[in-house]
């Protein structure tokens, strides 16, 4: 069938299978940011955005995004490289498999909640699994990265 | 401590830009998509035999380029555990083979052009089986009449007691001084006996490998591992192939915690590419991973302490019984590690010991290596049974332990009579009992609205490398415009190894941290090391880096004297330059790396290896606060302070989350991680969904600090921080639980129904 | 690994339902669950262009489409209030906010999955489902029907005054629930919803009219005890039949006193 879609604001107009899922269609697309830590929607690595929401492209079908926005890692480089720099800081990316999903999630959070609480953050990012880390030091970064913006009067 | 310059600082690591803005650089990320998808069927039963298997059918499938079976493999046994030559693990492998030894073992390797072809296929492959009755509990393995390994072929290549005839990986005791002389003589014995179950490492990238031929018509096997020189010799043995035919090289890795320490999934593309000269690749599912890889061993541990009324304790006899499931990988090693690691915690009154074990095949999973490596299971027992022996003697936990430690200088004769050469243990719990306000907390307080707040205590030693065994190298290079390029083949597998080893070269060298360009795991041209595991890379790599960065130093001082005509002695290395001690002339190393490409006949460039005769262990004190739920068993963690003696700190970034990390999963084995299976050998466990790893609404606070020894023998003092971070969480939390509910929980993983049941039955 | 061979649009609920007559087609509704089973599905459906997604708000109740995603629900600030936030307590729990930005009310309903938090929460709120062909039943009666190939369209929530209470035991955070309890008053009525025993959630009420004097300490451990006594539990991998009933026990107490200290909020805020 055919489908069109913007991935990161540039319009791709494909045939594909009924049963592309989107992370597929994605990492085809150049998008190699998307991972698949898991087949059972619990890991939150393949996490983009569909019309700024986030979801897991391991289970959406990419014939569902038909006529929608994704936005993946790809196209947030300088969100990524501003807030990832503080993860950085800490050592906390590790192995860095789940870095993307995480770090996209965690950009919607500061969307949607500028000032999060510990432990709205905590909830917001639970569905973002890390295996390294033990969570404490993405924890610090991203506190480390409000107070940044804080104290710079910067809008997250 | 020395006042050090770049290591020893929280130094960002090398590609973490790269890693947190999501750059392509793992192994699926870097490899072609135009290629063979490999795929495995796996056993549906725990044992049987390929009686027919016919995939004439499935071959017919467009696009299928090639199916295996057990009837086109090489016949010659080999163990996927990358070990040293000659592995202790016994050769006890094919590619595919007719006998099936458990749930999820490999039938046929399918190859095809897409997935959805060779997901077709896979249905298609006709296969007759002969069910066998499997050996699915380990405690009846030994002796049993059905045995995992009757093949005449099956070969143990080290002395370490394996028969296969008796289902026995390995087999040994040990004893010091006369135990049971000792046993008689002391006041309170305590015996227990403790099990621990399998662990998924559960990496966040699965096993994954890519194979091509390159130009010269070798395999170029690029994947996620972290033993570039294993993988060419397992796949050597595998394939009946030279040596020489093979290259192995990896990418950035997803997390490896010891599963890619043994060869998982490479021998399947490898298999193909070899006989279809066609570039093939093999990306594990989750459920894969879960079922068809190699978990921690599950260990039953059966522990005496023998001890004095005044908390003495003089003796103890260990008997750990490992179930290796269906194939040896790692086997008759991890289990060494249960006692050695415990025993000689408790070195200081001990006046005997004995250690004995049993590694039995069985039909689960293969077990293999997972981050502490035996000595987390051994710990888990041995501290419970510490924490029960202060119980009985209504002594403070924190107390006999400072009594009973061993302490810096002594002769440990339960780790190879090695010196404890450096040791800040007794510091690390003076610190963690001021961090925790141990002193001042009661063991348990009933909130009184159903919770109890309990509190609990561990320690815990590791070793840094295989004394003896583990060999690291390193090639440092002095570059145009004065750079340096470190050349390795340990693994950095997030664990930041990379920068570390840059940190320790960059301080040598006397410049930036950006000053040095490292290169990794080529098995072609890296110098070789035995790869990243047995936490081995800071210590024993890290020291081959010291050694190389002298010696080109010297090089780099020896190319100077010439040019300033002078000897080499009146020199002083400052880094960026060269100068006369007297300050009269100066050279630039810029100066020094131009020289070097020019008129030149002295090497800009040294290769240093390194092996250590000694493992000095780092020790840890890990104190944990939990909130019981009395009627739901739910378990809270409030907070958890970890004191660690890696020796010197080389990146105090990296070392405190390696720590957090290793707690991490130390909590979720201490809780909840299991592998359990049906009543016909299949795993529950089988994805992320139903194998719940800890979010981070599970792991509470963590406290992290550090109380460094100075270890002679480590580059700058250091030792090793990798596995030991694991081995605390589940006897501290074990301990806060009985003092919450009276109740000991011997088994893991200690679920809040454990904890309901345990209370209600009292 | 699933397989769809075509994927529809659907136009209309007319046109969905006819396609969801064979057997081989299915409704897509965040397609979590779907996405993990080894099938081949024909047709898939999806209602996305129907409208669906929205709560809407009458003048006596909040109606759900079925595309309504549960982290809409979780987040919908009327129906919070009405109820507590006990719905926003029952859906938090489950996986991550990625995953409820997909998974949808019509989703987990009318799988009635025994994990079903959703389920459980709906059945304490007498809530009523919307079917294509059979028209409107309560989610009860619902919860308790054969699978057949009509249309969940929407879930119907009256608005009234109540008091509910929403708990749950997990082993981890965020798996599935080992129980379930969801307890609600409404006009003098207590039900008690009871789900992942493991199977689909049941309603209880206080046939023995252990709480008309009110919610006491001990009232509500009377009524743990008799749901505990009423409760047919069974065994999975999370927890034994045993465990199961003992939780209902302690849970439907603690939500009987976490009730007793929720504030009547007017459904009208």
């Amino acid at each position: 069938m055919q489908i069109k879609l913007w991935i990161n604001g540039k319009m791709v107009t494909e045939d594909v299978a009924a049963d592309t899922l989107l992370i597929d269609f994605l990492r085809a697309h150049g998008c190699l940011s998307v991972k698949r830590g898991c087949e059972t929607s619990n890991c939150g690595l393949c996490t983009v955005f569909v019309e700024d929401k986030p979801v897991l492209s391991c289970s959406m079908l990419v014939a569902r995004v038909n006529g929608k926005k994704v936005t993946t890692l790809e196209g947030l480089q300088e969100e990524a490289e501003d807030f990832g720099a503080f993860i950085a800081d800490q050592g906390a990316e590790q192995c860095g498999f789940c870095n993307p999903g995480f770090i996209m999630n965690a950009i919607a959070m500061f969307r949607e909640n500028p000032d999060p609480s510990d432990e709205e953050i905590k909830q917001y990012l639970a569905g973002n699994l890390c295996r390294c880390s033990g969570y404490e030091g993405q924890l610090r970064g991203i506190k480390a990265y409000l107070s940044f913006k804080k104290e710079n009067g910067g809008v997250c | 401590m020395a006042d050090f310059k770049v290591v020893n600082k929280p130094i960002r690591k090398k590609d973490a830009m790269a890693l947190v803005t999501g750059k392509p650089v793992y192994t699926d990320d870097v490899t072609p998509t135009d290629c063979l998808v490999v795929k495995v069927l796996h056993s549906p039963y725990a044992h049987a035999m390929i009686k027919e298997i016919d995939v004439e059918l499935a071959k017919k499938v467009p696009g299928i380029e090639a199916i295996f079976t057990y009837k086109d493999v090489p016949g010659k046994r080999f163990t996927m555990a990358g070990q040293t030559y000659p592995e202790p693990s016994p050769y006890d492998r094919l590619i595919l083979d007719q006998r099936l030894r458990y749930v999820g073992d490999g039938v046929a390797i399918v190859a095809g052009e897409t997935e959805k072809a060779v997901d077709k296929a896979l249905k298609l492959i006709k296969v007759n089986y002969e069910v066998l009755e499997p050996v699915l509990d380990f405690r009846t393995a030994k002796d049993n009449k059905v045995l995992v390994h009757p093949e005449e072929n099956w070969e143990a290549l080290c002395p370490v007691g394996a028969d296969n005839k008796r289902n026995l990986c390995a087999t040994d005791t040990s004893e010091y001084g006369d135990v049971d002389r000792v046993m008689a003589e002391c006041d309170v014995i305590v015996e227990n006996t403790y099990h621990t179950k399998a662990n998924q490492q559960a990496m966040m990238e699965t096993f994954r490998t890519y194979t091509t031929l390159d130009p010269y018509g070798r395999l170029h096997v690029i994947g996620s591992t972290q033993i570039i020189f294993h993988v060419r010799r397992i796949l050597a043995n595998a394939l009946d192939i030279p040596k020489s035919k093979i290259r192995v090289t990896k990418p950035r890795i997803g997390g490896g915690f010891g599963a890619k320490q043994t060869c998982v999934t490479e021998i399947f593309p490898a298999f193909v590419t070899w006989k279809t000269g066609k570039a093939a690749k093999l990306i594990y599912t989750r459920e894969e991973s879960q079922i068809a890889s190699t978990p921690r061993h599950e260990m039953e541990i059966k522990v005496r302490v023998g001890a004095m009324k005044d908390g003495t304790i003089r003796a103890m006899d260990v008997y750990t019984l490992s179930n290796t499931g269906a194939y040896g990988e790692h086997g008759p090693t991890t289990v060494g590690l249960s006692g050695q690691k415990s025993i000689s915690l408790y070195n200081n009154n001990l006046e005997a010991y004995r250690f004995g074990y049993d590694v039995v095949y069985t039909n689960v999973q293969s077990a293999g290596a997972y981050r502490g490596y035996g000595a987390t299971q051994g710990i888990f027992a041995m501290e419970s049974a510490i924490n029960e022996l202060a119980s009985k003697l209504s002594m403070d936990p924190v107390k006999i332990r400072e009594k009973n430690m061993v302490k810096e200088g002594q002769i440990m004769p339960s780790y190879h009579d090695e010196p404890n050469s450096s040791c800040a243990l007794d510091r690390c719990m003076t610190r963690a009992k001021e961090m925790f306000d141990w002193d001042n907390k009661p063991l348990a307080v009933d909130l009184g609205n159903g919770k109890i707040r309990s509190i609990g205590v561990a320690m815990a030693m590791q070793s840094s490398g295989i004394s003896g065994v583990d060999v690291g190298s390193a090639t440092i290079k002095l570059n145009d415009e004065g750079f340096y390029a470190l050349s390795i083949a340990a693994a950095d597998m997030g664990t930041g190894c990379d920068t570390i080893l840059a940190q320790m070269a960059a301080e040598c060298l006397e410049c930036d941290i950006d000053d040095i360009i490292v290169y990794g795991a080529d098995s072609d041209s890296s110098p070789y090391d035995s790869g990243s595991y047995a936490s081995s890379t800071t210590y024993v790599t890290g020291k081959a880096v010291e050694r190389a960065c002298l010696q080109l130093k010297e090089k780099m001082c020896k190319i100077g004297a010439e040019m300033l005509s002078c000897s080499v002695e009146d020199l002083v290395f400052q880094g960026k330059k060269i100068s006369k001690a007297d300050g009269s002339e100066e050279i630039t190393l810029m100066d020094i790396a131009t020289k070097s490409m020019c008129g030149n006949t002295e090497a800009t460039q040294v290769t240093a290896s390194h092996s250590s005769t000694v493992s000095p262990p780092p020790f840890m004190v890990g104190m944990v606060e939990i909130e019981v739920d009395k009627e739901t068993g739910a378990v809270e963690l409030l907070d958890y302070v970890a004191v660690v003696d890696c020796g010197t700190v080389i990146n105090t970034n990296l070392a405190r989350v390696q720590t957090e990390g290793g707690l991490a999963q130390g909590i979720g084995m201490a809780l909840y991680e299991d592998v359990t299976y049906n009543s016909v050998g299949k795993i529950y466990e089988n994805s992320f969904m139903q194998y719940k790893i800890p979010t981070r609404l599970d792991v509470g606070k963590m406290r992290v600090e550090f109380e460094s020894s100075y270890e002679r023998t480590g580059p700058f003092g250091a030792k090793s921080i990798g596995e030991i971070v694991i081995n605390t969480p589940s006897p501290a939390i074990a301990h806060a639980i009985y003092n919450a509910t009276g109740v000991w929980h011997r088994e893991l993983p200690i679920t809040p129904e454990k904890v309901v049941m345990g209370i209600l039955k009292g | 690994m699933l397989t769809i061979n075509q994927y529809v649009k659907a136009e209309s609920l007319q046109q969905a339902y006819e396609l969801n007559q064979k057997k081989n087609n299915v409704i897509l509704g965040g397609m979590l669950w779907l996405k993990m089973q080894k099938k081949s599905v024909g047709t898939a459906i999806d209602l996305s262009d129907l409208g669906l997604d929205k709560i809407e708000e009458t003048e006596d109740s909040y109606l759900l489409g079925a595309m309504v995603t549960l982290r809409s629900l979780e987040l919908h600030k009327g129906l919070n209030s009405m109820t507590n936030n006990a719905v926003a307590e029952s859906l938090k729990h489950i996986v991550g906010i990625q995953f409820r930005n997909l998974a949808t009310v019509g989703g987990s309903i009318f799988g009635r999955y025994g994990f079903s938090d959703v389920l459980t929460l709906l059945m304490a709120l007498n809530a009523q489902v919307e079917l294509y062909q059979k028209g409107i039943v309560s989610i009860e009666e619902f919860s308790k029907m054969p699978y057949d190939n009509d249309l969940l369209v929407r879930v119907i929530i009256k608005k009234q005054e109540m008091k509910v209470a929403y708990l749950s035991q997990r082993n981890t955070k965020t798996d599935f629930p080992v129980l379930t309890c969801a307890i609600s008053n409404m006009e003098g009525t207590y039900r008690c919803v009871i789900g992942a025993r493991p199977k689909r959630a049941v309603c209880l009420y206080d046939n023995n009219d252990i709480l008309k004097d009110g919610i006491t300490p001990e009232s509500a451990e009377k009524f743990g005890e008799y749901i505990k006594s009423q409760i047919i539990t069974g065994s999975n991998m999370r927890a034994s039949e045993e465990y199961r009933k003992v939780l209902s026990g302690v849970l439907t107490k603690r939500a009987l006193l976490k009730l007793k200290d929720c504030e009547v909020t007017s459904y009208a805020d």
